[in-house]
């Protein structure tokens, strides 16, 4: 299991990346290669260039902004896992950057490699969706183009980013101060592809109330799935467990696929479960953030 | 097929070689370094034998091209025991605990372990265990694995443990 034969580019700029991007005919970019990089080994993927971003300074960073956080395409999941004021300010990105594979992928692993490879059952994806991210895309024809989280899924491992394209930035929303969140993930074992992901953040008046939901699942369809009728059920109410039963039960009307491991009822019931305990955790932790 | 020149630090040595850019680093250090202490299982990132240490962090050298490595600092478990006669506390545990029996994905947990224990010298076994699940043994069981990276921890941070004993001349 060895890679094809490539050719090899290591650009030093974002504006060299763009330019092979666009000279190449069957380029592939390589960030943190966690993806890439075995579907490579396998052959699944064979490119006639393969254009290393992984010098390119410019391209990390994280910086939080008021209310939202920037990050830059090739920042490593390490890197945001343990950033001390994300921590602080949004929790759940240390949450779900946990079941993101192990150690060893996410210290290659980048933010802007998940989002563009754009596995169904992406954590990052979710997160994505669930803070109405936005994604920056740029190209030496066209510049700089922003996709909306909402329609960047085009189908299956297709996202909205054209061949000589280059994802460099994503923004995401950032809760208020006041929220609580929960996440809740099934696979085969820990670090597995979810088979069924859910997330929740509530964010909370002073009566406790809710004033804000956002829920998501992952691992259902081809991009997340925002359950905006669970969030307008619980929107202004209090987090009850009838609140929380019924908003997780709207989780059964959407449509299910099956697969080769996982049958579309098992999917369906796995949903519901998932979606009822990211609520059960979001309902029940303790205030976070400033 | 057309070689790239690539100049690396492994373990603590500079090495300057021509490679083709499509062997991954695992594959480099062991055929043409000769250093075949780093092992590969899976080849696609899941069974983690073939962890290394690259600018100190723990990665995959089959998730990454030797071309990759240029201008970075490489370290392999051969780097890890202070000589030839002697090997490190994680690796003095891992004998003691019986943390490997084929010894096949130790290569790969050592390196992740050295890591992590730069990074968190007083673990508790349950982050342990969450950094573990990255590397795939198919013997120990992993409890050996568990119990000697907390006693290598407590030797690492000064603290006199048995196998800390076994080394000392004059025992106390």
């Amino acid at each position: 299991m060895k890679a094809a034969p490539f050719r090899y580019h290591r650009p030093a700029t974002q504006r060299e990346a763009l330019e092979l991007l666009s000279q190449c005919e069957n380029a592939k970019i390589l960030a943190g290669g966690q993806s890439l990089v075995p579907m490579m080994n396998m052959r699944y993927v064979m490119a006639d260039d393969v254009i290393d971003i992984n010098r390119i300074g410019a391209l990390t960073g994280i910086a939080i902004e008021d209310d939202h956080l920037l990050v830059g395409a090739m920042t490593r999941q390490s890197d945001l896992l343990n950033h001390q004021e994300l921590k602080h300010r949004a929790p759940i990105f240390a949450d779900a950057l946990s079941y993101v594979g192990h150690m060893q992928t996410r210290n290659r692993g980048t933010i802007g490699g998940s989002l563009a490879h754009m596995d169904p059952a992406s954590e990052l994806i979710g997160l994505a969706s669930m803070l109405d991210a936005t994604i920056t895309v740029e190209s030496i024809q066209r510049g700089r183009r922003e996709c909306a989280i909402s329609t960047f899924a085009k189908y299956y491992f297709t996202p909205d980013i054209a061949p000589d394209e280059l994802l460099t930035e994503v923004r995401f929303a950032l809760p208020s101060g006041h929220h609580r969140h929960g996440f809740a993930e099934f696979s085969q074992r820990h670090g597995d592809f979810a088979i069924v992901g859910a997330a929740a953040i509530f964010e909370t008046d002073i009566d406790k109330s809710i004033s804000k939901a956002r829920i998501v699942l992952i691992g259902v369809d081809a991009g997340p799935v925002r359950l905006s009728a669970a969030e307008n059920i619980l929107t202004g109410q209090k987090p009850t467990p009838d609140a929380l039963r019924a908003a997780a039960e709207t989780t059964q009307t959407l449509e299910y696929k099956g697969d080769g491991l996982v049958s579309a009822d098992y999917r369906k019931r796995l949903a519901r479960i998932m979606t009822a305990r990211a609520l059960e955790q979001a309902a029940g932790q303790p205030q976070r953030g400033t | 097929m057309d070689q790239t020149i690539i100049t690396l630090t492994v373990n603590g040595t500079e090495v300057t070689q021509p490679v083709e850019p499509r062997i991954c680093l695992a594959d480099f250090l062991r055929g043409q370094l000769n250093l075949t202490g780093t092992h590969l299982g899976c080849e696609h990132g899941v069974c983690g034998a073939c962890t290394v240490l690259v600018d100190g962090r723990a990665v995959r050298g089959c998730l990454m091209f030797a071309v990759q490595a240029h201008g970075l600092k490489v370290e392999t478990v051969e780097g890890l025991a202070p000589d030839p006669q002697q090997l490190n506390p994680l690796q003095r545990a891992f004998m003691k605990h019986h943390g490997l029996q084929c010894g096949f994905c130790t290569p790969g947990i050592l390196m992740t372990m050295t890591e992590f224990l730069r990074n968190n010298p007083a673990p508790g076994e349950r982050d342990i265990r969450e950094v573990l699940s990255g590397n795939i043994c198919r013997c120990t069981g992993y409890e050996g694995i568990v119990a000697a990276v907390i006693e290598a921890a407590a030797e690492m941070r000064g603290e006199q443990t048995e196998s800390s004993l076994l080394t000392e001349t004059n025992p106390t």
